[in-house]
C-alpha cells in the first residue's frame, strides 16, 4: 500500500466526520493561530523598536580624542585633541564597515531671536551627521555640503530651541538667529526626537556647518578636530567589526605600537543593544511556552479522538486485516490520519493567525511582520504533535486481533 | 497434494482459570475445487477451525499446510500476506465498509496487494459483473438489499483470485430465496475452480455442498460425501424445497 493511498484513505475517514475532525483540531488551530498572531505583532513591534534604536544609533560608534598625560596627572578622554581631519577622511574612505562618518564639534552658546534668548549646545558638523542619527527636518531643508564649503552662516534648530526662541507654533525657517552675536539664517527645523535614556533633550540644540563653527563660534586648530567623530556602521551587526577596524586604523595613523596606550577611544552602544536582545529573548521564550502548552493540549485532544475512532472502527480494522492488511498497514493508516489532522490544523491555524494579526494590526495601527520560519516551524510542530499523540492509538489499532475485531459489535 | 492439510491440530484457549480445548488433534484435508460444508452446534469448534484455516488464528499445536505452505508458525504480517493472496472471506454480517461504494469495497484486497488504481478498478468491476452487480458499482451498502450486499462481499472475496473462499454462515442473515441465489453463486465459483469452505448450521444450505463435515466437541464427528443439490435448478423450479426459518 503506497503512502499516497494511505493519505487518501485517511482524508476520506476524516472528511466522513467533518465536524468531529474540526473540533478535534480546534485546540491546535487556536494554539498555532495565537502563536502566529502574537509573533507577527511581536516581530512587528520588535522591528519598530529596532528601527528606533537604529535612529538613536544601535549602529552608532563615537570616536573620542585621547587624554592628556601631564606629569602623571591623566586627564579624561577628550581632554586633548588627538584626532585630525585627516583621520576622519581616512575612516570615511578606508574602513569598509563604516557607512558614514561625521565630526561633532560642540560648544554651549547663547542664541538670540528678535525678542528671546536661549542657551543651548551648538554643534558644528556635516550633512552625514543627520544620516547617522537618522534625523530629518520637519520643515525647511537639511544642511548641505555646499554650506560647509562656503562656510555659510546657516543653522538647523531643534524643536525645543524653536519653541523657546519663537514660540511653539511659529515657523522659524527663514528667520535670523544670532549666535555669539553673529546672525545665522534658520534653514530648517529638525524633527522632534524626544529625550535620551539619560534624560537629555535631543531637541535642545542648534547645528551649523563645521567650517562655520570653526571660524565663527569656537576657533580651533586647523589640523586637529577638536570634538568627536560620529560613525554610522553599515549595520548593527557590523558595529563590532567597525570598532576594531577603526581602532587598528587610528593606531596605525597615530603610530601607536603594541603595548602603548591608545590616544583615542571608540565607544559603542552595546549596552542598549544587549538590553534589546534580552527583551527579544524573553518574548521568544514566552511565546514558545504558550505554543508548547497549546500544542500539548491539542495533541491530547487528537489522541482522545483517535482512540475513540479506533474503537468505533474496530470492525473496519477487522475487515481490513481479513482481506490482507498487515499490522503495519493499520498502524500507518491511523498514524497518517492523526498526522493529517494535526497538520491541517496547523495550516488552518497559520491562516487564522495571519488573518487576526492583520486585523489587529490594521485596527490598532500596530506594525506586523510574518516570519516564514515561524510559519514553517508551527506547521512542522503541529505535524510532530499529531505523530506523537497518534502513535499510541495507531499502535492499539495495529495490535487488534482480527477475530475479535470482526466480531466486535 | 491437498489444498488444505491439517495434521493433529489442537487449539486451547485460556478463559480466566478455565482451559478451553476448542480443537482436539483434528486432522482434516480439503482437495482443491471441492465444496465443503462444515456443520456443528455452537461451541463445537467449527469457528475455531475456520479461523485457523482462514489464517486469522494459529493452532496451539499441530501443523497446517495451505497450498503446500506451512502457515501455522507464520507471524501476523506473513499471515496477512497469505490471507491477501490465497484466501477470500465471506461473513454472515457482510462486513462491508459503510459509506464506501461497492466498487471500492471490492477493491480493498487489491489495495493491500499493491495493485495499481487502474488495474484495481478493472478487476473490481469484473468481479462485480461476475456476481451480477455490474450496474450497482457506485452504490453504498446502505442502498442495497442484504442479498446484494452479500454479493458485493463475494465479489470482494473473489477479486484477488484466491485459491480458497471461506464463508462463515453466508446465508445467516438472508431469506431463503436469496440464500439459494447465494448458494448458486458459490456453486458457480466451485465450477470455475475455486475451493469453497462454508460454515453453516442449516442442513438445507449444507445440501448444496459436495462434502459435509460435522464437528462436535472439538473433533470431526462425521465427514460425508454427497451429491450436491443444484441451486440453479431450485431457482428455476420456482423456489426452495421447503421454507426454513432463518
Amino acid at each position: 500500500m503506497n503512502p499516497l493511498e494511505t493519505l487518501r484513505v485517511a482524508l476520506r475517514a476524516l472528511l466522513r466526520n467533518k465536524m468531529r475532525s474540526f473540533l478535534t483540531v480546534l485546540g491546535i488551530i487556536i494554539g498555532v493561530g495565537a502563536v502566529i498572531a502574537m509573533v507577527a505583532i511581536g516581530e512587528g513591534a520588535k522591528a519598530r523598536v529596532e528601527e528606533s534604536f537604529a535612529s538613536m544609533g544601535s549602529n552608532l560608534l563615537i570616536v573620542m580624542p585621547g587624554s592628556t598625560n601631564a606629569s602623571g596627572a591623566r586627564g579624561g578622554f577628550g581632554s586633548m585633541p588627538t584626532l585630525t581631519w585627516d583621520d576622519l577622511r581616512a575612516i570615511r574612505s578606508e574602513v569598509s564597515s563604516v557607512r558614514y562618518a561625521a565630526a561633532q564639534l560642540r560648544s554651549q552658546a547663547q542664541l538670540m531671536s528678535e525678542d528671546q534668548n536661549w542657551s543651548t549646545s551648538v554643534t558644528g558638523t556635516s550633512p552625514e551627521y543627520f544620516l547617522i542619527r537618522n534625523w530629518k527636518v520637519s520643515s525647511g531643508r537639511q544642511l548641505l555640503d555646499s554650506d560647509i564649503e562656503t562656510s555659510s552662516k546657516v543653522v538647523l534648530l531643534g524643536q525645543t530651541v524653536v519653541d523657546k526662541l519663537f514660540g511653539p507654533s511659529a515657523d522659524a525657517v527663514g528667520q535670523i538667529v544670532r549666535i555669539k552675536n553673529i546672525p545665522f539664517e534658520v534653514i530648517g527645523v529638525l524633527e522632534k526626537k524626544g529625550q535620551s535614556a539619560m534624560g537629555q533633550d535631543y531637541d535642545d540644540g542648534a547645528f551649523v556647518p563645521q567650517s562655520t563653527f570653526q571660524s565663527k563660534i569656537q576657533g580651533g586648530l586647523q589640523k586637529f578636530l577638536s570634538g568627536t567623530i560620529f560613525i554610522g556602521a553599515i549595520s548593527t551587526d557590523a558595529t563590532a567589526r567597525a570598532e576594531e577596524q577603526i581602532g587598528a586604523l587610528l593606531r596605525d595613523r597615530h603610530r601607536i605600537g603594541p603595548g602603548m596606550d591608545d590616544d583615542f577611544s571608540v565607544r559603542n552602544l552595546t549596552e542598549m543593544a544587549n538590553a534589546q536582545q534580552e527583551g527579544t529573548r524573553t518574548l521568544t521564550t514566552l511565546l514558545a511556552s504558550i505554543a508548547a502548552v497549546s500544542l500539548l493540549v491539542g495533541g491530547i485532544g487528537i489522541m482522545n479522538i483517535m482512540l475513540v475512532s479506533v474503537t468505533e472502527r474496530t470492525r473496519e480494522i477487522g475487515v481490513r486485516m481479513a482481506v490482507g492488511a498487515t499490522p503495519f498497514n493499520i498502524l500507518m493508516q491511523f498514524l497518517v490520519e492523526a498526522l493529517t489532522l494535526a497538520t491541517a490544523g496547523g495550516i488552518v491555524g497559520v491562516g487564522i493567525g495571519i488573518f487576526s494579526a492583520g486585523q489587529l494590526a490594521s485596527r490598532f495601527g500596530w506594525p506586523m511582520l510574518i516570519r516564514p520560519d515561524i510559519v514553517v516551524i508551527s506547521v512542522g510542530f503541529s505535524a510532530l504533535v499529531g505523530m506523537v499523540f497518534g502513535l499510541y492509538p495507531a499502535h492499539r489499532a495495529s495490535r487488534l486481533d482480527p477475530i475479535d475485531a470482526l466480531r466486535y459489535e | 497434494m491437498s489444498l488444505i492439510d491439517l495434521q493433529t491440530v489442537s487449539k486451547t484457549y485460556q478463559m480466566g482459570d478455565v482451559e478451553v480445548r476448542a480443537l482436539r488433534e483434528v486432522s482434516f484435508a480439503v482437495e482443491a475445487r471441492d465444496f465443503v460444508a462444515v456443520m456443528g452446534a455452537s461451541g463445537s469448534g467449527k469457528s475455531t477451525l475456520m479461523n485457523i484455516i482462514g489464517c486469522l488464528d494459529r493452532p496451539s499445536s499441530g501443523s497446517y499446510h495451505l497450498d503446500g505452505q506451512e502457515v501455522s508458525r507464520l507471524d501476523r504480517r506473513e499471515l496477512a500476506h497469505v490471507r491477501n493472496r490465497t484466501l477470500g472471506f465471506v461473513f454472515q454480517s457482510f462486513n462491508l465498509l459503510s459509506r464506501t461504494s461497492a466498487l471500492e469495497n471490492v477493491e480493498l484486497p487489491l489495495v493491500y496487494a499493491g495493485t495499481s488504481a487502474r488495474e484495481r478498478r478493472r478487476r473490481a468491476s469484473a468481479a462485480l459483473g461476475r456476481v451480477g452487480l455490474g450496474q450497482r458499482m457506485g452504490h453504498h451498502p446502505n442502498q442495497m438489499s442484504g442479498g446484494q450486499q452479500q454479493r458485493v462481499a463475494i465479489a470482494r472475496a473473489l477479486v484477488a483470485e484466491p485459491r480458497l473462499i471461506l464463508a462463515d454462515e453466508p446465508t445467516g442473515n438472508l431469506d431463503s430465496q436469496t440464500s439459494i441465489e447465494i448458494m448458486a453463486l458459490f456453486q458457480e465459483l466451485g465450477a470455475a475452480g475455486i475451493t469453497v469452505l462454508l460454515v453453516t448450521h442449516e442442513p438445507d444450505i449444507a445440501a448444496y455442498a459436495s462434502r459435509v463435515v460435522v464437528m462436535r466437541d472439538g473433533i470431526v464427528k462425521t465427514d460425508t460425501r454427497q451429491t450436491p443439490r443444484g441451486a440453479a435448478a431450485d431457482l428455476a423450479s420456482g423456489g426452495p424445497p421447503e421454507a426454513h426459518p432463518s
